[in-house]
């Protein structure tokens, strides 16, 4: 049995890239479109890890972390952040919302694993 | 597909759906709508396809969105003011934008010219906002590589193609034998949901360890604070890695711990390091290329490391995973595909709705056959055989009803091009127009969303070529400079129908009418009513531009628009006040796939007349039809009269016209409002039928919309009602002016 | 239908259908063959020439058929029950032939193939593309490109 890994992207693209990612390392994917959806599906779903972008509509990945942190029942789960080289600052306000950790885009795969598996429990 | 190519098959489908919401946006900010939220949906589309466009290398692409992005984020930020003029250049940023996506996609090459100007106006636009918004390069991006290739360590030595492995030079002090960890995690650690396991698990990785855990500062129980951090631990690691190797294992947790890294033994008792000098000199020896041996060897020691490091990676999943029950993390298949949110959609190929919908075609002509079989062979109305075909019949219709409207697509798609294009024409032409449009979410299967982009395209340009005034020709007719273009869709009556109005000066009929005398099109005796005069566009050749200009001067005409409507099925009218503006009405069925009927027999033939461009049928008393001139006839309905067509005669069937008190006649009518009564010898009844083209196996047929197949397996042809009106237009007596002659 | 194997003496062999239209035996490449069916009256199509007897339903798709004795200008056809249509592929469409019999499948190589002698008749010349001498009988190997009425001239 694998991981399950929820990720969070507003950009279809990104989200295929992530699942043909992370299914090729063996690990199950959920996806959610925004925060607000990130929050539903991990309301039904129980991921290990999750994968989130931070500029979303309806609710971004700062609102989202911020979301998870104050629930009660996975509020232990560690959080990813896709950001970019450009942008320290969006990586340092993620990490005061509660960010796990992050990957920077553009990712390989194997660095994406490597995240994964540095956050995982 | 290869699965990357997938991917960005879907980036691209991603980018026409961005660009549009980009474009709508910037309009939405023009118009002076300055809500934050939609200058960061601006701008989260211009990044999104920065991001795509850099896992696929799409190097000018980047290039372009990333000045783009820069603009927009000083923008976002604030730092930009949301003027007129920068809203409209970041319009002008969004068509080259698309024009960049296109050439990615290897359609038509972007105007470099343009790009360069655009990067250096929109560069000069965040310059006078703050200094960090330079256009910086972006950063160097590369193409993921496929997931079939997990697990090859990017500093592990890897042989090139040739097979040599590239020696590793190490500039750096002399690496330590080991080092002593020790780590005091704060309550944020967890609060982040770090843990020492995972930091633990890292530092195995680069040496065995001694992990020493220090429990000394835990309370007692009963004063414990669940959130609070107590503990902390001393590592040794026995690792000839750098310092640096040691603290990446802890670069999530910077800042929320105390952390002090020192090394182990002293560095002079390390083994020594290559220097460069020897290094340098090993390079530079003349080597006798490997042998298959060499080779293999070298094969066989990169390897099993490769499988060493996948099994670790394995390894590494499940003994993560087997911390939890099994049945709380197992997701079941459907939640794993798809996001079950706000967009709940799955993506189907088209081929396979078009096979389904070729399927329940055919399970309506078989459901039809069956039915005609069972009633030949004289079953009564009420019998359960009966009764249960009715129920048989019924459900057909509601799956051929779903199948359609899996294929049904809003409008959006075509008119989202649209203000792209009415900003050029407004550009070169001078004029000043606001597009309105309206009703984009009508629905339409998507065979003729297809075939509606040309026509609406072409409409458009000629409501604001010719349509609309210059600003100053507006002023002086007491209009205001800017002239409104309207385009709208809706459902009537079982067709979508597109309407493009425009506010300008209405058609000129009397140069309309002298044109088409100068060019030999009517008589100059001709008596035309205003209807005619307008519909003088349509016939072939016709243009009303004294110049030819370079926007609606491109070979199409309207006479073109119309025939190919007219292929659809479809029709096109034209209103026009002078002064106040013209509007053109098209209409096309909602799907090019099934037809409602009216079943009619000519001679041994049965033929499909179109329900919709039927108004009724008529028995004809011998009284009503009358001759008009020495071969025509018309038929009187009520006060009008309408030409009388017998279609066996106009499609060649008989030679003999027929007498109309022995058959039935339908009253017809086209777009343009015409009316004509097709004589017919009987009506079978009304049936929806599915449309099967000519043209895939034969060609156009004159007269001829398509074909069908009925109940008794055999091809009956559906009637082109315009066409078999115009054919009857080719007869020298025809008593009344023909259009489309 | 009884298969006559002549022997093969060069790799580029091809196989041809041969058939009977009139009182002439023709042939066409089996590769453009996709089926051999019997007749069914046709519906007829207006405004089309007189070798077009119309379109019938082939399993849904809508089939033309073509008289191939009056297409190549020679009378017209009654058809009957033992009339045949062979199905073939012209480009991307589906045309049926109509013929009197499918009489054989042949094996020949490219050398059996004789240039057809110069005629005057438009048709010979735009329809056939050799000639074939088999156990004493003339075969004229047809191509099927310019079967369907001319639609550039229709068009213009």
């Amino acid at each position: 049995m694998s991981l399950t890994v929820l990720t969070i992207d507003d950009s279809r693209t990104m989200r295929d890239m992530l699942m043909l990612a992370l299914q090729g390392a063996g690990f199950n994917v959920v996806q959610a479109v925004d925060g607000l959806h990130g929050l539903e599906v991990l309301a039904e779903s129980d991921p290990q890890v999750i994968i989130t972008d931070i500029n979303m509509p309806r609710m971004d990945g700062f609102g989202f972390i911020e979301g998870v942190r104050r629930s009660e029942r996975h509020r232990g789960l560690p959080i990813l952040v896709l950001t970019t080289e450009s942008d320290p600052a969006k990586k340092d306000r993620a990490r005061q919302a509660g960010a796990t950790g992050w990957i920077v885009k553009p990712f390989s795969p194997d660095k994406l694993v490597e995240a994964i598996r540095r956050v995982a429990a | 597909m290869d699965p990357m190519e997938q991917i960005k098959a879907t980036f691209f489908q991603e980018c026409q759906e961005l660009l549009a919401d980009l474009e709508a946006g910037l309009m939405a900010l023009e118009t002076g709508d300055n809500d934050p939220e939609i200058v960061n949906a601006v701008f989260r589309a211009v990044h999104s396809i920065k991001g795509g466009a850099g896992a696929f290398g799409l190097e000018e692409l980047v290039s372009f969105a990333h000045v783009f992005e820069t603009a927009l984020d000083e923008m976002r930020a604030g730092r930009l003011a949301m003027s007129t003029p920068a809203v409209k250049l970041m319009l002008r940023a969004s068509d080259m934008l698309s024009d960049h996506v296109s050439a990615a996609q290897g359609q038509t090459p972007a105007d470099e010219q343009r790009s360069s100007a655009l990067m250096a106006e929109l560069a000069a636009l965040t310059q006078d906002g703050s200094a960090s918004a330079a256009a910086e390069p972006p950063p160097a991006f590369i193409a993921v590589p496929s997931a079939a290739s997990p697990g090859l360590d990017s500093d592990e030595p890897v042989p090139d193609e040739i097979g040599f492995v590239p020696l590793r030079v190490n500039l750096d002090p002399p690496p330590a034998s080991g080092w002593r960890i020790c780590f005091t995690p704060a309550s944020d650690l967890y609060a982040k949901a770090n843990d020492v396991t995972p930091l633990v698990r890292e530092l195995e990785r680069l040496g065995p360890c001694a992990v020493h855990l220090n429990a000394e500062g835990l309370p007692d129980l009963d004063v414990m604070d669940p959130e609070a951090a107590y503990l902390n631990w001393t590592i040794d690691l026995s690792a000839d890695c750098s310092r640096d190797a040691v603290q990446a294992a802890f670069e999530f947790v910077d800042g929320d711990c105390d952390l002090t890294i020192e090394a182990l033994v002293p560095v002079s008792q390390a083994p020594p390091a290559m220097d460069l000098e020897s290094v340098l000199a090993q390079a530079r020896m003349p080597s006798p290329p490997p042998s298959d041996g060499e080779i293999q060897a070298i094969i066989d020691q990169v390897v099993p490391s490769v499988q060493v490091h996948m099994d670790q990676t394995k390894a590494g999943a499940s003994s993560v995973s087997s911390d939890h029950p099994q049945g709380d993390a197992a997701p079941d298949a459907a939640r794993s595909g798809q996001p079950s949110g706000p967009q709940a959609t799955i993506r189907v190929d088209l081929d396979r709705v078009d096979r389904l919908i070729d399927l329940v075609g055919e399970l309506v002509i078989n459901q039809a056959m069956l039915a005609q079989r069972v009633a030949e062979s004289g079953f009564a109305r009420s019998s359960t055989v009966m009764v249960g075909l009715d129920d048989l019949e019924q459900l057909t219709r509601e799956i051929q009803d779903s199948v359609m409207a899996i294929r049904a697509q809003p409008v959006k798609s075509v008119f989202q091009r649209i203000p792209r294009l009415v900003r050029e024409i407004a550009l070169s032409t001078g004029k000043r127009v606001r597009l309105v449009t309206e009703g984009e979410g009508t629905e339409v299967d998507k065979t003729v969303i297809e075939r509606l982009s040309d026509p609406i395209t072409h409409m458009i340009r000629n409501a604001v070529d010719h349509g609309l005034e210059t600003p100053a020709e507006r002023v002086a007719a007491g209009k205001p400079e800017e002239g409104v273009i309207r385009l709208a869709a809706l459902h009537r009556s079982g067709r979508i129908v597109i309407e493009v109005s425009d506010d300008g000066k209405g058609i000129n009929r009397p140069r309309v009418r002298q044109i088409a005398i100068d060019k030999g099109l009517i008589d100059p005796d001709a008596q035309l009513t205003d209807d005619e005069i307008d519909n003088l566009l349509f016939l072939p050749g016709f243009s009303t531009a004294s110049t030819i200009s370079n926007i609606s001067g491109r070979g199409v005409g309207m006479d073109v628009v119309k025939r190919s409507l007219q292929a659809l099925g479809g029709r096109i009218a034209i209103a026009s006040t002078p002064g106040q503006g013209s509007t053109f009405t098209m209409s096309l069925p909602l799907t090019l796939a099934v037809l409602d009927g009216m079943v009619v027999t000519v001679g041994d033939q049965t033929l499909v007349a179109p329900l919709t461009s039927i108004i009724e049928t008529l028995q004809p008393k011998p009284s009503d039809v009358r001759l008009l001139g020495p071969q025509s006839r018309v038929l009187a309905v009520r006060d009008t009269y309408a030409p009388l067509i017998d279609v066996g005669a106009v499609l060649g069937w008989r030679e003999q016209a027929a007498n109309p008190a022995e058959g039935v006649c339908i009253l017809v009518e086209n777009e343009a409002g015409g009316r004509a009564a097709l004589l017919v010898d009987t009506i079978q009844g009304q049936r929806q039928v599915v449309i099967k083209s000519l043209e895939a196996n034969f060609q156009d047929v004159p007269g001829i919309a398509a074909a069908t197949i009925l109940g008794d397996g055999r091809v009956a042809l559906i009637i082109d009602v315009d066409a078999v009106i115009a054919l009857r237009g080719k007869s020298p007596a025809s008593p009344t002016f023909a259009l489309a002659s | 239908m009884i298969p006559t194997k002549t022997p093969v003496s060069e790799e580029s062999s091809r196989e041809l259908v041969s058939f009977r239209a009139g009182d002439q035996e023709y042939c066409v490449d089996i590769m453009a063959v996709r089926e051999i069916r019997g007749w069914t009256p046709a519906t007829p199509l207006p405004q089309t020439p007189s070798y077009v007897c119309g379109v019938i339903n082939l399993r849904g798709a809508v089939l033309p058929i073509v008289d191939f004795n009056n297409r190549l200008g020679r009378p017209p056809a009654e058809p009957s029950a033992r009339h045949v249509i062979i199905v073939t592929h012209i480009g991307s469409r589906l045309v049926g032939l109509l013929v009197d019999a499918v009489s054989d499948i042949l094996t020949v190589t490219s050398d059996m193939v004789q240039p057809t002698p110069d005629v005057a008749c438009d048709t010979v010349r735009a329809f056939v593309r050799g000639i074939l001498a088999i156990d004493g009988r003339m075969i004229s190997l047809v191509a099927l490109d310019r079967i369907l009425p001319d639609i550039e001239a229709e068009a213009a």
